[in-house]
């Protein structure tokens, strides 16, 4: 697995989101606050962009690790654990 | 030769703007070949046609407005010759035809040789719609000549610059045609249609277990969304209670044999449509999740077939995902019923004869009184929790 950085890692997610959801200022969000809140996605749109990062990153994320994308922070977090190399 | 007329693709659609010829004349065509796109208020729409043939005539030129149930085009049946030709010979050659598609494109063709009316081409004729001008009054830059794009600019800056009209300056763009449609299709619900409205709360604990198993099994792309077996469980239901599924037309209840689910869809950036998707009762949890996804993919992004918008013969809405825990919907004529569905939220419930906490969902009809009454409306939501219950029989 190639080594990710977490500014790699956000610029995918907002990419991904920007496609998804193109009336969004991805440049605008907080990265702090529910990206819910910020972000006009229903379950569907969720789901694509699960599907999305899947296509980028080469990872499968369960369904039980959906609540890690609740705010773009915690997200990149998530992903960045994930491509972690497995033997650091 | 058979008449192939503007459809009408939902209750608040009077007239549509023919954008694209997708066959000439000559053309075999199949029942249900999409063959024509036509813009209405709620978007683009790829048009079928319902009957096979042969395209013997395109009556409409791209770019007119034209009202629901005027002639498009005129079509050959099947074995209806328009004139014999000989085994091998080939076929005539298409400049028979009085209006061909050798007629230069962008452009209508004179009504005949003593007309005055002036040409306009497809695009100066979409410009002054979404500029909100009247394009009789628009004149060619050149006298005789074509009225283009530019010309209604002109046009609508001269009247920009001329003293206010008492009434505020039309601008309906694409939100506010959108917003139009729904007011007039809504306002006749509400003004035609006696509703009665019921909710009920349904344990849906099992049916969601149930899906997360399933999808742990499953890949990213191949995960089903939690509205799915919703989806299933409310079009089984409804074969339980027929007359909640169907259209009211001519003063009298015409019930459905298939039950083609309407599902409300939000587009970006505002408005709504509900396409249908056919024969839900029917498919497998697979199929209605690649429906699914292939209708919202093209609400949003491409397009929508004339079919999905004209024969829903009822609809849901499911408001959960922006955390409504109830919906209170608005039936869409000529529909006679609409189920909503809100927010999965735990609550503590009485489960086997304890207090547990269980996931809730409520679901909410509305229902027209002129064909059912409340009583068969609670047969159907109880319908719907039952199927709920055994989510292994709704794949």
């Amino acid at each position: 697995m190639t080594d990710w950085s977490r500014d790699e890692i956000r610029e995918v997610i907002l990419d991904t989101i920007a496609t998804i959801a193109p009336e969004t200022d991805v440049e605008a969000l907080d990265p702090g606050k529910p990206l819910r809140e910020q972000v006009d996605l229903d379950s569907f749109d969720f789901l694509n962009v699960i599907v999305r990062l899947h296509e980028r990153l080469g990872i499968g994320i369960p369904e039980s690790d959906y609540g890690e994308f609740a705010t773009l922070e915690s997200a990149i977090a998530y992903l960045a654990r994930r491509m972690a190399p497995r033997d650091s | 030769m058979r008449e192939f007329r503007m459809p009408s693709l939902g209750a608040d659609m009077d007239a549509g703007t023919l954008v694209q010829w997708l066959v000439k004349p000559g053309d075999a065509v199949k029942r249900g070949q999409v063959v024509a796109v036509v813009e209405t208020q709620k978007g683009a729409i790829d048009v079928e046609i319902w009957e096979s043939g042969t395209v013997d005539r395109l009556v409409v030129e791209p770019g007119a407005k034209v009202p629901v149930g005027e002639v498009l085009a005129l079509l050959r049946a099947e074995g209806e010759a328009a004139a014999p030709t000989p085994a091998g010979a080939t076929p005539a050659p298409a400049a028979a035809q009085p209006v061909s598609a050798a007629t230069p494109p962008g452009l209508i063709p004179p009504q005949g040789p003593s007309s005055e009316r002036a040409r306009i081409s497809p695009a100066a004729r979409k410009r002054a719609e979404e500029l909100g001008i009247d394009i009789a009054q628009v004149a060619p830059a050149e006298p005789g000549g074509v009225v283009s794009r530019a010309d209604v600019e002109r046009a609508a800056e001269a009247m920009n610059r001329a003293p206010a009209p008492s009434q505020p300056a039309a601008a309906p763009d694409w939100q506010a045609q959108m917003r139009r449609s729904i007011a007039a299709a809504m306002s006749r619900s509400k003004r035609e249609i006696p509703h009665y409205y019921l909710a009920t709360d349904i344990d849906v604990t099992a049916t969601l277990d149930w899906l997360t198993g399933e999808n742990l099994e499953r890949s990213v792309k191949e995960r089903l969304l939690p509205v799915v077996p919703l989806m299933k469980a409310v079009a089984l239901a409804l074969r339980e209670v027929p007359e909640l599924n169907g259209v009211w037309s001519d003063g009298a209840f015409q019930p459905s044999e298939a039950v083609h689910l309407g599902m409300a869809i939000t587009m970006r950036g505002g408005g709504l449509v509900a396409p249908a998707i056919h024969d839900a009762d029917k498919k497998t949890l697979d199929q209605l999740m690649a429906d699914l996804r292939d209708l919202i993919t093209r609400v949003r992004g491409g397009r929508l077939r004339s079919s999905e918008m004209a024969d829903p013969t009822v609809t849901l809405t499911n408001l959960g995902d922006q955390g409504v825990e109830q919906v209170f919907p608005v039936i869409y004529p000529p529909q006679v019923a609409i189920i909503g569905l809100g927010r999965v939220t735990e609550r503590p419930a009485i489960h086997e004869g304890a207090v547990a906490v269980r996931r809730i969902v409520t679901a909410t009809l509305a229902a027209d009184h002129r064909v059912s009454d409340g009583h068969r409306g609670a047969l159907y939501l109880n319908a719907l929790a039952r199927a709920l219950k055994s989510p292994e029989k709704l794949r």
